[in-house]
């Protein structure tokens, strides 16, 4: 017994496979426990379509609602404050809406599909803040000339009234537009794109 | 009455033989530098602000309900109804922000005396990782009584790991385990803050002393007492400058001790929330996913780090340069040992470009402070009329500091690498021996 040679080879390629294969069984055991993180059947199943009439927001108002617990912004523009949309390219990260946070059908100057009406997730693009509504054309203290649309409280981004960012701002995007259409003339369904389109 | 306990200690002696060497090792017979000064309390002070946190949580605990729709009401019914609950969770707050004090004040004690430098590169690596952790269990903590700033605060935060190309958006549903912070998210905090993170905590704590205690612990001249002049009149094999742990420095702790009590009580009694410094004023009010409140702003240990992020502006369209900026200004902590080469210690025998960068980082953290708790946002229109741009000066004012901050650590490197500080000679034992 004690003269037995000790293959060093076979000892090594024994302790190599046997760490390699209890390796392999720890990543499959940590699966679970990291899939156990991924948002549940339940949330999923609570992101469903939400429909809302149009019928009582008057124009320069603001509509909030929810849609997978995300804030969706509906504001019914006035000819004002759309008329300020084409004065402010030159003042915008992106005026065109390139960066793909919109649907292709609300990829135009007032990004959406009736110039009228602005329907986005009110998040801002920088930290996930929901930005105020500053509706007027008027001096504000963060900006005296001020041309209507969205200010971030968090870290004071500014946005126009169709959600693009100006420039030199801590966010980086306009912010997106969710998939959406309208039932009849007064009523849109947000979460389903329109029959027809991608 | 005294062979009783001595009986007893031997019976317990024989059947546990590591004990009273290890006693010894730690306590008895771990020789510090007699030279500690005011600086040396801290470590001390965190390990009982620790066990403090530990202590009250687990109170705490017993009457919180870890979900979206109990944990606010749970909150206000600890502060109302639980006999003394308000004094176990103004204790639990307080020594959150206590704790962020001691652990700072003990960071920048390594920093200023080298301690971070050979032999104790390990002792510095284990305490930078017990501070990331903090981080991270105060942030839970901060999210746990569910009010508004803890629902947007854990909204921003998670939101920074979207801001990582491709995986983002999919990494902060996992982490959040929803699409907006929920259920899910409040009780995956809640296990992680109260058992995961303080098992951790407390293995880097314990890891952390085992390794000071192996190589030996610095002083304020930076002098090796370890392997210096030996014999004291305890053992002629001793460092001739160092004295017993116990009881000479646990009771000089013990004073410290004292005086830590005294602040914590005297917030804890007088000021809990600290005008809004230690508890917003917009926790009172419970979560809403549609309302930001007007001001999210973090809680002011996490204000320096979190001004970099809204310091560094987006470009190529993603705003994970702050991010990058925000971890790295943390992450640069962790290469002091390597970054400064000056084999001299103690800022006792530094140059003047030394001691001039490190007055100008210390000005660069608080004005960072300044910047994340918007305390600039306040005075800039108070001292310079309304009239000024706001935002600009203190877009100016922020970037130059974070420039500050990071710039000590580069300027730190290059001014110890290529030998352009001019060193006093360093003495041979500490300056206060016999």
């Amino acid at each position: 017994m004690a003269d037995e040679v000790v293959d060093h080879g076979r000892r090594r390629f024994l302790t190599v496979t046997t760490a390699a294969v209890g390796g392999i069984g720890v990543v499959a055991a940590a699966v679970p426990f990291v899939e156990s993180w991924q948002p549940s059947a339940r949330a999923r199943a609570a992101g469903a379509p939400v429909t809302q009439s149009l019928k009582k927001i008057e124009p320069g108002q603001q509509l909030i609602v929810a849609w997978r617990s995300l804030p969706i912004f509906i504001v019914s523009r006035t000819p004002q404050q759309l008329a300020t949309l084409p004065k402010l390219t030159t003042r915008l990260v992106d005026p065109d809406s390139d960066v793909d946070q919109q649907p292709a059908y609300a990829k135009n100057e007032t990004r959406s599909i009736k110039p009228q009406w602005l329907v986005m997730i009110g998040i801002c693009t920088h930290l996930g803040c929901v930005p105020d509504y500053k509706g007027k054309i008027e001096p504000e203290p963060f900006d005296p000339n001020w041309q209507s649309g969205f200010y971030c409280p968090c870290h004071h981004s500014h946005y126009d009234i169709a959600g693009r960012v100006y420039k030199s701002m801590p966010a980086p995007k306009n912010m997106e537009i969710p998939p959406y259409h309208f039932i009849d003339d007064t009523t849109i369904q947000i979460g389903v794109d329109p029959k027809g389109a991608a | 009455m005294s062979n009783v306990w001595s009986n007893l200690g031997d019976w317990v002696t024989e059947r546990t033989p590591g004990m009273l060497p290890m006693y010894r090792k730690h306590m008895t017979e771990y020789y510090a530098p007699k030279n500690f000064n005011l600086w040396y309390y801290f470590g001390s002070l965190a390990l009982v602000v620790l066990i403090a946190q530990i202590v009250t949580g687990i109170f705490l605990t017993m009457n919180y309900n870890p979900s979206a729709a109990g944990a606010f009401d749970s909150v206000q019914y600890i502060m109302r109804d639980v006999e003394w609950g308000w004094l176990i969770r103004y204790m639990h707050s307080t020594g959150a922000s206590l704790f962020f004090i001691v652990v700072f004040l003990h960071m920048f004690r390594g920093v200023i005396y080298g301690s971070f430098k050979r032999p104790r590169e390990l002792v510095w690596l284990l305490g930078m990782l017990i501070f990331l952790v903090l981080m991270a269990e105060a942030f839970m903590g901060y999210v746990l009584p569910w009010g508004n700033m803890s629902f947007w605060g854990a909204k921003v935060i998670i939101s920074l790991f979207g801001t990582i190309p491709v995986i983002g958006t999919h990494l902060v549903e996992w982490i959040m385990g929803d699409f907006l912070p929920g259920d899910a998210t409040l009780n995956r905090f809640f296990a992680l803050h109260v058992i995961a993170l303080p098992i951790v905590l407390l293995l880097l704590v314990v890891l952390h002393i085992a390794a000071l205690h192996e190589v030996g612990s610095n002083n304020p001249d930076g002098v090796d007492v370890k392997h210096g002049v030996k014999g004291n009149r305890w053992s002629p094999l001793a460092p001739a400058d160092g004295i017993p742990f116990h009881p000479y420095y646990t009771v000089k702790d013990l004073v410290g001790v004292g005086f830590l009590l005294l602040i914590a009580a005297f917030i804890i009694f007088f000021a809990p929330t600290l005008g809004g410094w230690f508890l917003e004023p917009d926790n009172s009010i419970a979560a809403n996913n549609l309302v930001t409140p007007a001001q999210i702003k973090p809680v002011w240990y996490f204000s320096p780090f979190y001004a970099i992020v809204r310091m560094v502006p987006s470009f190529m369209d993603t705003a994970v340069w702050g991010v990058i900026a925000m971890f790295g200004s943390i992450f640069v902590l962790f290469a002091m040992p390597w970054l400064d080469r000056t084999p001299v210690k103690s800022i006792r025998y530094r140059g003047r470009g030394y001691k001039i960068a490190l007055t100008v980082f210390v000005l660069a953290f608080l004005g960072l402070c300044a910047v994340g708790t918007d305390t600039t946002a306040e005075v800039i229109p108070a001292w310079f009329g309304s009239d000024v741009d706001v935002t600009f000066w203190e877009n100016l004012f922020g970037r130059l500091m974070t420039l500050l901050y990071f710039g000590f650590f580069a300027f730190l490197w290059a001014y110890t690498y290529f030998g352009w500080e001019t060193t006093k000679p360093v003495p041979d034992r500490v300056t206060t021996h016999d």
